[in-house]
């Protein structure tokens, strides 16, 4: 008798939430906030519609910096805010913008949220942004950010603006630090600065784990040449797994 | 002697495209076919030429710490590097304005061959690249600003060139289909950039 008594109960919540959610999301009639379409927004750029696979955004400063994994994390979350916000405040003024002088309006714009990361990391994370150097300037002219707010944020509303925003920096930024992961795992046997394929001493006996048995780093994938080479794998892999991406010639 | 080294220097050592990927977008999108490619390339050199002249004297005279010493002792501890962003990127877009109105009027044939690819140039991250470089390098003097615009205007140029005659190239051979385009495009990048790293070092 409990458990019915419980599963009752339960059920009671789960209808109670619903009515939470629809009153939170406004009337029955407006689209949720996470429906699938607006799902779509965000998930898309992960794959289907990659920034840097696919559409190819914001190539520019994807490969400078993913040596390491760290900046490679703090420019993708740089961009995420960047792109969020830029999408978000280009969309609540896009009926007010003459179309003539668009452009600068939007580059007044990202540079404007550029300078606030900018700022905001010197203050809190100079070596990081000491290592990052002109690339975290670059953000304004990455052309993810433009190509979003030209072919998105113009044409929709603030809210479809923020996750199409968000969905297409965090597919810039898993490219990012899939790169990153490769290039410093390979390049330095380190993972966020940890030795993780163990100690590299000066002789053979001092070392341990992998260096141990002889294992030496591809100082090759420490160069910048890597990096394009490294797209161009992933780039292969993504398309024989999702072959409707694969272009004519 | 100085000038020289540095042309040659931010052509094939410090070039835009193979040892700092700017630009990378342009250059992969619009590097199809030889004819579009040497346009666009032409336009990048010209406004290069132009911006990196124009923010160095910005850059000296209004915004470094102490540059505004000019207008009197009270202004000198004045730093207003933090707005370096905002003023290059305005530069360079209303000279790119500027420079397409001038084009469009005097070389209307150039104009139509340029087309799209002149308004283009204002998010071209080589451009600001440039700009942002020659902020970092600290030039003495004009000429050195001048000659590194040139320099890495033409190294861009050479470089979009290159991967273009590639391309109409590689259309006659059998590339593996879920390579082909894009990912071949990267590759080959990659394999040229290593060629241009046998530049490094070179000095005159």
């Amino acid at each position: 008798m409990d458990t019915k008594k419980n599963q009752d109960n339960a059920m009671k919540e789960t209808e109670k939430k619903k009515e939470l959610m629809m009153f939170l999301s406004g009337s029955e009639e407006k689209e949720h906030f996470l429906s699938s379409a607006n799902r779509k927004i965000l998930s898309d750029p992960l794959n289907d519609d990659n920034p840097i696979t696919v559409q190819v955004l914001g190539i520019c400063s994807a490969l400078a910096i993913t040596v390491q994994l760290k900046p490679a994390i703090v420019m993708s979350l740089a961009v995420v805010f960047v792109m969020a916000f830029s999408n978000v405040i280009i969309s609540l003024l896009r009926n007010s913008i003459p179309g003539r002088i668009r452009i600068i309006v939007q580059l007044v714009v990202v540079a404007a949220m550029v300078i606030l990361v900018d700022q905001i990391l010197k203050a809190y994370a100079y070596d990081v942004s000491k290592q990052l150097s002109i690339f975290i300037g670059l953000i304004i002219t990455n052309c993810i950010i433009m190509g979003r707010l030209e072919a998105f944020a113009l044409g929709n509303g603030p809210y479809k603006s923020l996750l199409d925003g968000i969905g297409n920096a965090a597919g810039y930024g898993l490219i990012l630090i899939i790169i990153a992961f490769f290039r410093e795992l390979l390049g330095s046997g380190k993972l966020l600065g940890y030795e993780v394929l163990g100690h590299k001493g000066l002789t053979l006996a001092d070392s341990t784990g992998l260096y141990a048995l002889g294992y030496e780093d591809n100082g090759f994938f420490l160069l910048s040449p890597m990096a394009l080479i490294v797209v161009g794998v992933i780039i292969w892999v993504q398309r024989s797994r999702n072959r409707k991406l694969i272009e004519e010639n | 002697m100085d000038l020289v080294n540095l042309f040659v220097k931010s052509i094939f050592v410090e070039n835009m495209v193979f040892a700092y990927f700017l630009g990378m977008c342009s250059y992969l999108a619009v590097s199809k076919t030889v004819k579009t490619a040497v346009g666009l390339g032409a336009a990048v050199i010209f406004v290069l030429l132009i911006t990196v002249p124009v923010n160095y004297l910005i850059d000296n005279y209004i915004l470094q710490s102490g540059a505004l010493s000019w207008l009197g002792s009270e202004f000198a501890d004045v730093d207003l590097s933090f707005l370096s962003y905002i003023m290059f990127i305005a530069v360079i877009a209303s000279m790119v304005q500027l420079v397409e109105m001038i084009v469009e009027k005097f070389a209307p044939a150039l104009y139509g061959s340029l087309g799209i690819f002149l308004p283009l140039i204002a998010v071209n991250c080589a451009i600001l690249g440039g700009s942002l470089f020659m902020q970092q390098k600290d030039f003495n003097g004009i000429s050195e600003a001048v000659t590194y615009g040139a320099g890495s205007g033409i190294g861009w140029f050479l470089a979009i060139l290159a991967i273009a005659a590639i391309r109409e190239k590689i259309a006659y051979s059998n590339v593996p289909a879920p390579l082909k385009g894009l990912g071949i495009t990267f590759i080959i990048t990659g394999l040229m950039a290593i060629g241009f790293m046998s530049f490094m070092g070179i000095e005159l």
